[in-house]
């Protein structure tokens, strides 16, 4: 494979985050476009969990609700610098993951679904109640993201900022499901019994990409906390991990351009039905049911389908 | 010392003994056939070896080593790889990536070696996508290797599960009825394509129904029914057994 047309795709989206400055009228659409690329990042991540590995997790706003407190609380009530907080934050994500990990991957079916579920339910409860390091239920506002005297401000910087993070993230899951741990991943969701026989160890393997997605959450949970300039216990409650889900879903699973077109569309989506007023959740609704009845592959894989193009792999 | 010895094995699904005390052992670089008719315990015998299944009693030894018990992945680390009955093939992936994930061990598996596509990686992965090539040319493949496994022939899924097992670089391969569906002609290019496995030195164990094809190629052979073994040996001395020929023609004995 040579490597022009291996990093085609990579060269198309820095194009695109290049040139859509351009177009970009006000700090409106500089934020709608910044919020858009934290949910990319985060999808890509999902994805790998659900969409390449077969996994499901319910709970993953309780990862991004973590690594946005974890910068709110460590640097405002213990002096902590913001970056050490960040990486604090996915730690503790990544040990609470693999906590609840360990013994639900050893169990089949749907076990993983309902143990996350769990989990989410309860970090967004002890983000409500423990109100004197959070807030509780009003939230609490988070310390600008610097290094010395440079810092991070405004819709630009955080833009290009972001833009940056985007095109690291894509190139990086491509690079994974691409790679011997990558197969191993997605053949393990293809066929357990041939993946085992064949040496992997399916149980590491789940437990490994679910700490991956679970610590890269609570990342961007961080930036989107910094970003923001504030956080509510909102960020973590199950709400937020489902519209994560569906951004996997319907942009397609096992696809990497389905979760960027996911995350772009169901983060545009709500702003674009702003003018159906009072209306816009019911008629979100029913595109998200017409996108599954008719496209229950996701629209990526099904398009590509269609038109002959094979975008739902990796390359 | 033979390469796997199975001695006194049983396996019992709450009240039916699938396989009771069966014992043989298979030298190095054999063809060793299991035959028996529909339901003998063939399989779970080869999902007792394999790791897949955990026996209630008996032993199995690789290399004089005990093994029962050993989750599967460990056993592909000593040499073992198998096919399977009913197809196992990952339809999510192409071909050629069904093949590559055979040589799974080989690999360099690291997390973030892989995310940040170390150039040593990305080497060792174009280096194994022409092995994983000359290895579907080796079981006749070669015009799949482009394609998604879910849009390939049965016939060929058959061969592809053959070429997913030889990318592990076995000693010694578990073929789980390699021919069964597969027409007369597709029938005897299997017939082929196990001898030529079995001349490169890797020690096949096969279960199949084709008498014909298990006849021609066995070193040894041995008759499973109800779960009991019922004779072993050379082609010629099962074959003509009273044992072995009253279990498949019925009798009146």
């Amino acid at each position: 494979m040579n490597s022009l047309r291996r990093h085609k795709p990579l060269l198309i989206l820095a194009g695109v985050l290049l040139l859509l400055p351009l177009v970009l009228p006000n700090n409106f659409y500089y934020d709608i476009a910044i919020r858009m690329a934290i949910n990319a990042i985060i999808a890509l991540g999902l994805n790998l969990l659900i969409g390449f590995a077969g996994q499901i997790s319910l709970g993953h706003a309780g990862f991004i609700g973590i690594g946005a407190y974890a910068s709110a609380i460590l640097p405002t009530h213990f002096n902590w610098h913001p970056i050490p907080a960040m990486l604090a934050g996915a730690v503790l994500a990544s040990v609470l993951a693999a906590i609840v990990a360990k013994p639900i991957f050893r169990l089949k079916g749907h076990y993983l679904a309902m143990a996350t579920l769990g989990l989410g339910f309860i970090i967004a409860i002890v983000i409500k109640n423990e109100a004197n390091y959070t807030g509780g239920p009003d939230g609490m506002p988070v310390p600008a993201l610097g290094i010395g005297s440079f810092s991070i401000n405004g819709e630009k910087q955080w833009y290009w900022a972001l833009a940056v993070l985007l095109l690291f993230s894509f190139w990086a899951s491509r690079n994974l499901i691409d790679s011997p741990f990558g197969r191993a991943l997605r053949a393990l969701h293809g066929s357990e019994v041939a993946s085992q026989v064949m040496g992997v160890d399916v149980v590491r393997y789940k437990v490994a990409i679910f700490i991956l997605s679970a610590f890269f959450a609570s990342l961007m949970g961080s930036v989107m906390a910094h970003y923001v300039g504030f956080v509510t216990p909102n960020i973590a409650d199950f709400f937020h991990s489902i519209e994560l889900v569906t951004m996997v879903v319907i942009g397609g699973m096992a696809s990497i351009y389905g979760s960027l077109i996911g995350a772009v569309l169901l983060t545009a989506l709500p702003q674009a039905l702003s003018t159906f007023e009072g209306w816009e959740t019911v008629v979100f609704g029913c595109i998200l049911m017409f996108c599954m009845i008719f496209m229950p592959r996701g629209l990526v894989p099904t398009l590509a389908a269609r038109f002959g193009g094979r975008g739902g792999e990796g390359d | 010392m033979a390469l796997l010895e199975v001695d006194n094995l049983s396996i019992a699904f709450g009240g039916v003994k699938a396989v009771q005390g069966v014992s043989f052992s298979v030298d190095a670089g054999v063809v060793y056939s299991v035959i028996g008719p529909n339901g003998a315990g063939k399989t779970t015998l080869f999902n007792l070896i394999t790791g897949v299944y955990t026996p209630s009693e008996g032993e199995i030894r690789l290399d004089g080593q005990s093994i029962a018990g050993t989750p599967p992945h460990a056993l592909a680390l000593r040499g073992m790889a198998r096919t399977f009955q009913n197809l196992q093939i990952c339809m999510n992936m192409t071909a050629l990536e069904n093949v590559m994930v055979g040589a799974h061990l080989q690999l360099d598996r690291n997390l973030v070696k892989a995310m940040l596509r170390f150039p040593g990686l990305a080497r060792r992965d174009a280096q194994l996508r022409d092995e994983a090539r000359e290895l579907m040319r080796f079981v006749g493949l070669e015009a799949y290797w482009t394609l998604g496994a879910n849009s390939m022939p049965y016939g060929a899924l058959k061969r592809l599960e053959i070429a997913r097992a030889l990318a592990a670089k076995p000693r010694i391969l578990f073929l789980d009825e390699p021919a069964a569906g597969l027409n007369s002609k597709e029938t005897a290019e299997i017939d082929e394509l196990v001898q030529k496995v079995a001349r490169s030195g890797i020690t096949v164990v096969l279960v199949e129904h084709d008498m014909k094809m298990v006849m021609n190629i066995s070193d040894r052979i041995l008759v499973l029914d109800y779960g009991k073994k019922l004779a072993e040996g050379t082609a010629l001395e099962v074959r003509e057994n009273p044992d072995v020929i009253a279990a498949y023609l019925g009798s009146t004995v």
